[in-house]
């Protein structure tokens, strides 16, 4: 029988409507709720279960006991009986919950074959953590966004869709990237993403409808097809920076290359030649000044993806390309190669790339325009600019 | 007491409910394999008198194909019935396939069309110079409403047109020491095909994204520009029913750096005689004779096509033109054959039966007609926009004016709801009419796009307003029941997992026998 | 006055439309438009004719200057006898006036063109067909694209006898990015001797070709083709499989062609639509740039439902590379070419076939005894080709006897077309009028 595993974080997005930027740590939960927030993770989780019982009557749902579970789905599941300590209570109180909880509650449903989490991005982090615990027991998931900061691409758009995606749901899955924001940082006006892994969520089914006869079928653009995009375009003897996300992951599998996906990695591609170029890494997952070792004095380019729904470019989960590896990159005749699907620039609404290396003075220098690569011979100028600008404290 | 027994309802009839009663044709018809019978023949065909000619092994065929084998009438029958079950847009309010531009196709135009049939395309300039003369005609009546000085009737469609203007560009650059130039750059909202035939030709495209507007940046158009800009490929109004003001210093910027300006007018129905292509600075421009001239769309074609050209690239125009020359005070129409010419876009000149009709319709209309058609097609689509927006949960993104239609979103209703706009699309065409999502990538969420050309009167604009608002407060009440649309069409909804099963699907009958019904896999 | 194609225009509807919306007049709408981009003027176009009377008289005086006449006319165009139920199912206003409706609204449109691709690939015995491309040229062009994407290599050796308008083309198409190489013609109208090597995509060959020779070496050339792992590629034209093997029949990879003798008129080149046909090998079926439609079942048992067969095709090919725009093309023309093939099914197929093979040679041999016949020991099917002293002098000739005796190939070729419309009298009358031409 189809099952559902179901987790709600009952706190996430408490600290949202009471202008906490967050709600990571029992603290912030607690003057959340001093100021007199309300949890609605626990009526956003029931929308989405109300939706998947309604499109597949026949489904099993699985949950935990206690706030995590039971609690935060209201009336409309009843779980098995209990068989762990009921996460949640850990924390004590009211239902706030800890990072610990949400991972306890994960492993716990590792047998289902989908499991729902509703959260935001801090939530998302823990169930990455849970789920690289389990290894390849850890099934398929998918966020219901319900917290304050939901970037990730582990997210359906809305608790509805999340529902009627969980229903649908034929076992074909995709990777998803999960990031999250420092809400320290964040709190304080600084917007700060970070990548942190990704994570296995269903693969939802193209849309069958406007197929309009007579038009187009442009496919969109591909991660593939950007990474052939940017080996085609590489020129042997200079150094590839290759920054961490799925994209330039891409690149490196290209140049059948094992790169790493939250790393900074160097490569340099082989000679021409039919049936797959082939390349050397030569850094993997290096420092700042191994980085800056590599590429000083050489000739060199950057090839950085879009991290997060914000549109950083630079100083988010690729710190390593600090200002002094950028001066040496453009000392070298470098340029800065963007990776990003049309799609994902599209959920920028017009606002612009972002760069934050830490140096008003680099940042300004990078200000401008930057060619972004969104699919094999195909590319868009984009504009970038400093993240201080565009998030004026 | 009556003849025909108890009365069981009353006159007046009352009054229409709101919304149509509507239930499309469903007849339930067999594919056309199954009506088979051996032995039976829909037209005979007349017999050889002398002997047959003796065919080598090598060349002849063994088994026979596997027709189906009907009578005349049932052939007929069959595909009255599959007629039936099709909407075309004599039939429908078709705002809802916007870019599209549907409007009515004037019935007398086919018979003029029809008048082509005979007409054989290698016969000699004498015998058609009446078909020349309408070739002639048209193509100095496009001239006038693009300002371009020269116009090739020749591509088969909107996007063979496009191509053609691709394969211009190359043919001009290459002519002028431009072969270096590799780069052609669009907008995001440009028609696709302008991307696509770019590439098709062998171009790296630059799309440029629209900025918090909705409008293409114009500094990345700066920062696009340079030694290796062929073209730029654009669309104004673009898809979304904007237009472009800054367009001038677009063109002057491509123009800058040697570049040639290509102006993509599918969506010229709301600006005809209002503005015009080469008054803007354009090299080139393509219309579709199917959209804005009106020739009918036929199920996805034949369609015509149009480009315009500034002087600089008459040299490399689809051959042959059609010129008009005189002597001994007569006029006469030729085939000529441009000196640096692309060649060959399509077989022969054209597509008549549909440059025929184009030239019959602007040939009823006029200037004051055809500035009437783009002034009543802006009014539609104004008028129809005021009434979407007061449908809770859709809107239309970027508070800016439009043009002759609107990408609008669902994106609030959606979110609420969890029903997508492909959905309550098939939900509407349960009251009779269509309705069309966009083009990827879905840069407005949830999108649909209408377009309310001249043809539709004012009752029509309320009544598929009325249908979507009904369908989306179906979506508020009961999702569920949207989602299984439809109802009242043709068919029940369909599965259609197994079309992308190499082991499944079936693009012929064939195919179909062979994986599942001869038992083999 | 309210013209009759705009309802809206009429005065009083105009006013509370821009009423509810709060304009004053549409020229609020146009506001964006720059004034130095406006046209202050009217267009200059000739006066409307809106009464349809008017209309009708004007376009009748345009046609009365086209002059009808016997007509030998082919070379890519043919005068094939249309059936009256092909002009009535493809002249319903449902058909004719819709564009591209969901399966659900347009599931007609969408049946009959999955009956017309599935009697396509009853004719040429292969698994998939496109829906129709814009005309045999394009089909010619797509598929040996295909075949170069297919095997990753961009060089193609083509059949030498292919009409020039054709050639041009597909050197448009082709040429900026796959290297096109010729084979000779043979003195008996076939293609000649050739050699290839693992640096071919693709053999591409047409039949019957340019001079109406229908191509025996088929099988040869598909053995040549695959032993240096490259495709074949036949432009067959479909109205001659009805006795005529299919290229499949002799290892063809891919077939393809124009469609317009199924049903379709002259229509001064307007009744054209392409065809591209594959077995069913994914990676192949993968390289389809266009259309492929296919059953699928519906919530209800014993109900067709139709969709998009692997409408994301990018699983194998780099669809990137040399990708092709999919276009408005053609489709009532292949809802007709399917009325067609229902209306003559394999019988009336074979009958036609037989027929024309046989009035071609009856032509044949009527010309013969006045002018040279070239590749006379070939298999023709309704064209050949004549040598004459003046190609320009002999079709003029013709045409001051009402006659279209024929397509100049050049100044001195003429190619001459029969079909099953002529009569041994019209190929008689052809032939006492060439003698008397040439005789004069």
């Amino acid at each position: 029988m189809f099952t559902v595993g179901f987790v709600v974080n009952p706190v996430a997005g408490l600290g949202g409507s009471a202008g906490l930027k967050g709600s990571d740590g029992t603290d912030v939960q607690r003057e959340a709720l001093a100021r007199g927030a309300r949890p609605r993770a626990g009526e956003r989780a029931a929308q989405a279960v109300r939706t998947l019982l309604a499109r597949r009557p026949g489904v099993r749902i699985a949950t935990v006991p206690g706030p995590m579970g039971v609690e935060g789905a209201h009336e409309l599941v009843r779980p098995p009986a209990p068989h762990h300590p009921e996460p949640g209570r850990i924390a004590g109180g009211v239902g706030l919950t800890t990072a610990e909880d949400t991972r306890a509650a994960v492993a716990a449903l590792a047998d289902v074959d989908l499991l729902l989490f509703a959260g935001g991005d801090g939530t998302a982090r823990d169930v990455l953590d849970a789920v690289q615990e389990l290894g390849e027991a850890a099934p398929p998931v998918l966020g219901i966004p319900a917290g304050v900061k939901v970037y990730s691409g582990c997210f359906a758009i809305s608790p509805a869709t999340a529902g009627f995606v969980a229903a649908d749901f034929d076992g074909t899955t995709a990777e998803a990237e999960v990031v999250d924001l420092d809400e320290e940082l964040y709190r304080r006006g600084e917007v700060s993403p970070r990548l942190y892994g990704s994570l296995r969520v269903p693969a939802a089914r193209a849309a069958l409808s406007g197929r309009k006869a007579g038009s187009s079928a442009t496919a969109e653009g591909t991660v593939e097809g950007i990474a052939r995009e940017v080996v085609a375009t590489m020129r042997p003897g200079i150094r590839y920076v290759l920054g961490p996300g799925a994209t330039t992951l891409a690149v490196g599998r290209e140049l059948g290359l094992a790169t790493t996906l939250l790393g900074v990695d160097v490569v340099e591609r082989g000679g021409s030649g039919f049936g797959g170029v082939g390349g050397v890494v030569v850094g993997a997952d290096v420092s700042e000044p191994e980085l800056f070792e590599l590429v000083r004095g050489e000739r060199s380019a950057l090839v950085l993806s879009v991290i997060g729904g914000q549109g950083f470019v630079l100083g988010r989960g690729n710190q390593q390309v600090s200002p002094r590896v950028l001066d040496a990159v453009r000392a070298g005749g470098g340029e800065l190669i963007v990776l990003a699907t049309q799609q994902k620039l599209a959920t920028l609404n017009g606002r612009p790339l972002l760069a934050d290396t830490g140096d008003e003075e680099t940042d300004s220098k990078l200000s401008g325009h930057a060619r972004v690569i969104t699919g094999y011979r195909e590319s868009t100028i984009y504009r970038i600019c400093p993240a201080s600008e565009e998030f004026q404290i | 007491m009556s003849g025909h027994g108890e009365s069981f309802a009353e006159l007046p009839v009352a009054p229409k409910p709101p919304l149509r009663r509507f239930h499309q044709a469903r007849w339930d018809e067999p594919i056309i394999f199954e009506l088979s019978r051996p032995g039976r023949r829909g037209i005979a065909v007349p017999q050889a008198e002398g002997p047959g000619v003796e065919l080598p092994a090598s060349v002849r065929r063994e088994h026979a194909p596997k027709l189906p084998e009907m009578s005349q009438l049932h052939v007929l029958r069959h595909y009255l019935r599959l007629s039936q079950e099709n909407l075309g847009f004599d039939l429908n309010i078709d705002v809802g396939q916007g870019t599209c531009t549907m409007k009515y196709s004037p019935k007398v135009n086919d018979l003029f069309a029809k008048a082509t049939n005979p007409l054989h395309p290698h016969q000699h300039e004498d015998t058609v110079q009446g078909v020349l003369e309408i070739y002639w005609r048209m193509e100095r009546m496009l001239a006038e409403i693009s300002g371009m000085s020269r116009v090739s009737l020749q591509p088969g469609s909107g996007s063979a047109a496009i191509y053609a203007n691709i394969a211009m560009i190359r043919a001009y650059h290459n002519a002028n020491g431009g072969e270096h130039r590799d780069q052609v750059i669009t907008t995001m909202f440009s028609h696709p095909s302008n991307a696509a035939c770019a590439k098709t030709a062998g171009y790296e495209v630059i799309t440029l994204m629209p900025d918090a507007e909705g409008l293409p940046d114009i500094e990345a158009l700066k920062a696009a520009i340079g030694p290796r800009t062929a073209a730029l490929m654009i669309t104004n109004p673009e898809d979304t029913g904007v237009f472009n003001s800054r367009i001038k210093e677009f063109v002057d910027l491509v123009h800058s750096v040697g570049g040639l300006a290509c102006y993509d007018q599918a969506n010229a129905n709301g600006i005809l005689g209002i503005t015009r292509a080469r008054d803007v600075g354009f090299d080139l421009c393509h219309f579709n004779l199917h959209k804005t001239f009106s020739t009918p769309h036929s199920c996805g074609g034949p369609a015509a096509g149009a480009c315009g050209v500034a002087p600089a690239l008459e040299p490399f125009l689809p051959e042959p033109t059609v010129d008009r020359v005189e002597f001994d005070g007569n006029e006469r129409f030729v085939l000529k054959y441009p000196e640096k010419s692309v060649g060959k876009i399509r077989p022969f000149l054209g597509v008549t039966p549909n440059v025929v009709r184009a030239y019959a319709w602007i040939m009823s209309l006029g200037a004051e007609g055809l500035r009437q058609v783009a002034e009543t097609a802006v009014l539609n689509n104004n008028y129809l926009m005021h009434k979407i927006l007061q449908i809770p949960g859709a809107s239309v993104p970027w508070n800016s004016r439009h043009v002759e239609q609107a990408r609008y979103s669902w994106q609030q209703l959606s979110e609420e709801t969890g029903v997508h706009s492909e959905e309550i699309g098939t939900r509407a065409a349960d009251f009779g009419v269509h309705y069309w999502t966009s083009h990827h990538p879905y840069l407005v969420p949830e999108p649909f796009t209408l377009e309310p050309t001249e043809s539709y009167a004012k009752e029509d604009l309320d009544e598929y307003a009325a249908i979507l608002a009904h369908v989306a407060d179906e979506a508020r009440r009961d999702p569920e029941f949207v989602k299984g649309a439809p109802y009242n069409q043709t068919i029940h909804k369909i599965d259609m997992t197994s079309l992308d099963d190499p082991k499944q699907w079936a693009p012929t009958w064939r195919a179909y026998v062979r994986k599942h019904l001869s038992g083999q896999g | 006055m309210t013209h009759p194609y705009i309802p809206n225009t009429e005065p009083g509807v105009r006013a509370e439309m821009l009423a509810a919306v709060g304009a004053r007049s549409v020229e609020e709408f146009y506001a964006d438009i720059p004034a130095e981009l406006r046209l202050n003027r009217p267009l200059d176009l000739p006066a409307p004719l809106v009464a349809e009377q008017d209309l009708v008289r004007h376009m009748e005086g345009l046609f009365a200057k086209n002059v009808a006449g016997l007509s030998f006319l082919g070379h890519g165009s043919y005068a094939h006898y249309v059936p009256a139920v092909c002009d009535e199912v493809n002249s319903r206003s449902e058909f004719l006036t819709a564009y591209a409706g969901e399966p659900y609204e347009d599931h007609g449109r969408f049946q009959a063109l999955f009956e017309y691709v599935s009697m396509m690939g009853e004719l040429l015995e292969m698994d998939v067909v496109n829906v129709p491309t814009y005309d045999g040229y394009q089909a010619s062009g797509t598929a040996i694209r295909m075949a170069c994407r297919y095997t990753g290599r961009p060089k193609v050796l083509l059949s030498g006898a292919i009409a020039a308008e054709k050639l041009s083309k597909l050197r448009d198409f082709l040429s900026h990015d796959i290297e096109m190489v010729f084979a000779p013609v043979a003195a008996n109208g076939e293609i000649g001797e050739v050699e290839i090597d693992d640096t071919f995509g693709a053999i591409y060959l047409e039949t019957p070709n340019v001079y109406g020779v229908v191509e025996t070496r088929g099988k040869e050339l598909a053995d040549l083709a695959h032993a240096n792992g490259a495709l074949l590629v036949v432009s067959a034209d479909p109205i001659s499989l009805g006795v005529l093997a299919p290229p499949a029949a002799y290892g063809a990879d891919i077939a393809c062609g124009d469609i317009q003798p199924l049903g379709m008129h002259p229509g001064y080149g307007g009744g054209h639509a392409g065809y591209i046909a594959t077995q069913d090998h994914e990676p192949l079926v993968a390289e389809f740039p266009s259309r492929l439609f296919g059953i699928a079942p519906t919530k209800v048992p014993g109900e067709y439902g139709f969709g998009d067969v692997y409408y994301d095709r990018t699983s194998f090919a780099h669809r990137e590379e040399g990708k092709e725009w999919v276009g408005t093309a053609a489709a009532l023309w292949g809802i007709t070419a399917g009325v067609y093939l229902a209306l003559m099914g394999p019988e009336g197929m074979k009958e036609l076939g037989e027929t024309v093979l046989s009035r071609t040679r009856y032509a044949m041999d009527a010309l013969g005894r006045h002018v040279t016949v070239r590749h006379r020991d070939a298999v023709h099917f309704r064209e050949f080709a004549i040598e004459v002293p003046s190609s320009g002098a002999l079709l003029d000739g013709l045409r001051d006897k009402g006659i279209f005796g024929g397509v100049a190939l050049d100044d001195r070729t003429v190619l001459v077309c029969v079909t099953e419309c002529h009569s041994t009298d019209d190929i008689d009358r052809l032939a006492a009028a060439v003698k008397e031409v040439l005789g004069a």
